[in-house]
C-alpha cells in the first residue's frame, strides 16, 4: 500500500484525496437529505396533533427508504408536448447545483492530512476557495435556471406560472441575500470561510456575529469588549434569514408550489425520479442555506464554550469529531425552525412577498451596509 | 493543467457562441449564451482571476441572463423565420466581412512587436486577482469611470421606468 503510494505524484494523491472527500460528503448530504424529508414529515405530524409515519421500521426511521424505492420503481411519464431536451436536463440543473455549494462549506476544524511528505488536504472542506461565499452564491444564483427552464420545458400553464413565480421571487430575494452578507464579510474582511469562521471562534458564544462578536478590539491593545460592528448583524441575520426562506421556495413564501392554486407549481409535469430530483434539490438547498447561515451568523464549527475546555480534549480523535458535531448540532436547529415555520405560518399573497423583499429587506440590508462600514471605518 | 483547461472551455465557448446564432429558438439561444458565459468564467478562474470568474457567474450568469429567460418564457416568443436574405447581404455583406478580417489580421500582424504576445494557458500575477488590490484600484485610479458607469446604469433605470409607466 505505501509502495502505492510512493510512485503516485502529489498531484495524483491530492486528485484522490478529493475524489475520496467528494464521495464522502455527497454520501452523507443525500442521506441527510432524506432523514431531513423524515425529519419535516415527523415534526409537522407532531405540530398537527398526529403520529408522522411510524410503520416502517423503529419509529418509521426506514421510511426514507420506503419512498427511495417507490420514487424509483414509479412509472416515469413525460407528455407529448414537452420540449424534450429540456425538460430532460431541468431537474438535472436544479439537483446538481444544489449539491455543488457544499463543496465549499467547512465542516469541521482544519486537520491537514501530509501523505508520504508531499500532498496534504484538509479532510473537513472539499475546496478551500478565497471567494468561497461569492462561489455560494454563484452557484445558487445558477439554480434558477433548474425551475425556470423546467416550467417552460413542460408546456403546462401551472407549471409557467410556478416557474415564472419562483424566478421572480428568487432574483428579488437573491439581492437582499447577498447585500445581508456584506457586513458579515466587511467584519471578516474575507470572503473565504474559513476566515469569517475564525473571527467568530475567539471567545465561544459571545464571538458569534450573531451575537454582536466579542473580540478583541482593532486597535489590538489588549482591550475586550463587543464591537459595535458586531451588533449590526444581528439585524443582517434575520434579513438573511427571510430572504434564504424565499430563496428556496419554503413557507411561508412557498408561492411557486401553492397547491391550492397551481396543482404542484413547477413540477406538476414531473414524475419518478425526475420529481425526486427536484424534491431533493430543495432539501438540499435547505441544509446549504443553514451551512451559510451557520459560517455566518453563529461561528461555523467552532464551540459554543470557546476555550473553557483544553482544544485537545478527549485525544486527537474526539478533539476532531466535537467540532463536527456543534456544526450539525447547528445545522439541525436551523432546519427545525424551517419546520416549524412551515406548520405555523399561513402563505403571502404575492405583491405582499415582493412588497416585503423590494421596499423593506433591501433598504434594510443596505442601510446595514452603511452603518458597518461607517463604524469600522471610524475605528479602524 | 492551465492548458488543458484553456483548450477544452475555449473550444466550449466557441461552440456556444456558434449554437446561440444557429439555434432557431430564442430560449436555445439564451441557454447557448449561458454556456459562453460560464465557459469564460472557467477560463477566468484557471488564469488565478477568482473574483473576477465569481463576479461573472453572478452577474452574467445568474442575474442578466436568468432575466433574458424570464422575458423569453413570459413573452412566449416563437421560432424564428429563416429567410433567404436580401440581395444587398450578398453582394456587400460578405465580402465586406471579409475585407475587415484582412484589415484587422493585417494590422495585428505587423504591430506584433508593439502588441507583445501572451501565452497560452498563462497564470495572472497575485496583484490582479487580490480583492482588496482589485478595489483599492476601483476607488482610487478608476474612481471616476466607475461612478460614471454607476450614473449610466441609473439612467438607464430612469428610461426604463419613464417608458413603462402609464399615461395618465
Amino acid at each position: 500500500m505505501t509502495h502505492l503510494l510512493d510512485s503516485l505524484s502529489e498531484f495524483q494523491i491530492f486528485l484522490l484525496i478529493t475524489i475520496v472527500k467528494v464521495v464522502v460528503v455527497l454520501v452523507i448530504t443525500l442521506t441527510a437529505v432524506a432523514y431531513t424529508v423524515l425529519l419535516e414529515r415527523k415534526l409537522i405530524g407532531r405540530m398537527q396533533n398526529r403520529w408522522g409515519p411510524s410503520r416502517v421500521g423503529p419509529f418509521g426511521l426506514l421510511q426514507p427508504l420506503a419512498d427511495g424505492i417507490k420514487l424509483f420503481l414509479k412509472e416515469d411519464l413525460t407528455p407529448l408536448a414537452t420540449e424534450k431536451p429540456l425538460f430532460l436536463i431541468a431537474p438535472i440543473i436544479a439537483l446538481t447545483c444544489a449539491l455543488i455549494s457544499v463543496a465549499t462549506v467547512p465542516f469541521g476544524a482544519m486537520h491537514r492530512v501530509v501523505v508520504n511528505g508531499k500532498a496534504n488536504a484538509d479532510i473537513f472542506q472539499i475546496a478551500d476557495i478565497n471567494v468561497g461565499l461569492l462561489v455560494i452564491l454563484g452557484i445558487t444564483s445558477i439554480g434558477v435556471y433548474g425551475i425556470a427552464l423546467s416550467g417552460w420545458a413542460s408546456n403546462n400553464k401551472f407549471a409557467l406560472l410556478g416557474s415564472l413565480r419562483a424566478t421572480a421571487q428568487v432574483i428579488s430575494y437573491e439581492l437582499a441575500l447577498g447585500l445581508s452578507l456584506v457586513g458579515v464579510v466587511l467584519r471578516a474582511g474575507s470572503l473565504r470561510l474559513r476566515d469569517i469562521v475564525d473571527v467568530q471562534s475567539t471567545h465561544g458564544l459571545l464571538s458569534w456575529n450573531i451575537l454582536g462578536g466579542f473580540a478583541r478590539e482593532p486597535d489590538g491593545h489588549g482591550v475586550v469588549g463587543w464591537t459595535v460592528v458586531g451588533g449590526f448583524q444581528l439585524l443582517a441575520f434575520f434579513i438573511y434569514l427571510m430572504a434564504a426562506y424565499a430563496e428556496t421556495n419554503r413557507s411561508p413564501f412557498d408561492l411557486p408550489e401553492a397547491e391550492s392554486e397551481l396543482v404542484a407549481g413547477y413540477h406538476t409535469e414531473y414524475s419518478s425520479m425526475k420529481f425526486a430530483m427536484f424534491f431533493m434539490a430543495e432539501y438540499a438547498n435547505m441544509i446549504t442555506v443553514s451551512c451559510v447561515a451557520t459560517l455566518l451568523f453563529f461561528g461555523g464549527a467552532s464551540s459554543p464554550l470557546g476555550h473553557l475546555l483544553p482544544d485537545n480534549f478527549g485525544g486527537p480523535i474526539l478533539a476532531a469529531i466535537f467540532p463536527i458535531l456543534w456544526f450539525v448540532a447547528k445545522i439541525f436547529c436551523f432546519l427545525f425552525l424551517y419546520i416549524w415555520v412551515r406548520s405555523t405560518l399561513p402563505r403571502f399573497r404575492y405583491d405582499q412577498l415582493m412588497d416585503f423583499g423590494w421596499k423593506f429587506l433591501l433598504p434594510v440590508a443596505m442601510a446595514n451596509i452603511v452603518a458597518t462600514s461607517l463604524v469600522l471605518a471610524l475605528r479602524g | 493543467m492551465e492548458l488543458a483547461l484553456f483548450i477544452i472551455f475555449g473550444l466550449i465557448a466557441v461552440a456556444g457562441a456558434l449554437n446561440f446564432l444557429f439555434q432557431r429558438h430564442p430560449i436555445n439561444s439564451a441557454l447557448s449564451l449561458v454556456t459562453v458565459m460560464m465557459s469564460l468564467a472557467v477560463l477566468y478562474w484557471s488564469l488565478g482571476a477568482e473574483f473576477l470568474a465569481a463576479a461573472q457567474v453572478i452577474v452574467y450568469s445568474g442575474a442578466i441572463m436568468v432575466l433574458f429567460v424570464f422575458v423569453i418564457m413570459l413573452l412566449n416568443a416563437g421560432e424564428e423565420e429563416r429567410t433567404t436574405g436580401s440581395r444587398m447581404a450578398y453582394i456587400a455583406g460578405f465580402p465586406g466581412a471579409a475585407a475587415i478580417f484582412c484589415l484587422l489580421s493585417f494590422v495585428f500582424l505587423t504591430e506584433r512587436k508593439a502588441l507583445g504576445n501572451a501565452n497560452i494557458g498563462g497564470y495572472l500575477n497575485n496583484f490582479t486577482s487580490n480583492i482588496s488590490e482589485i478595489s483599492t484600484v476601483l476607488f482610487t485610479k478608476l474612481l471616476l469611470p466607475f461612478e460614471v458607469t454607476s450614473v449610466l446604469i441609473l439612467v438607464a433605470i430612469l428610461g426604463a421606468v419613464v417608458l413603462a409607466r402609464k399615461e395618465q
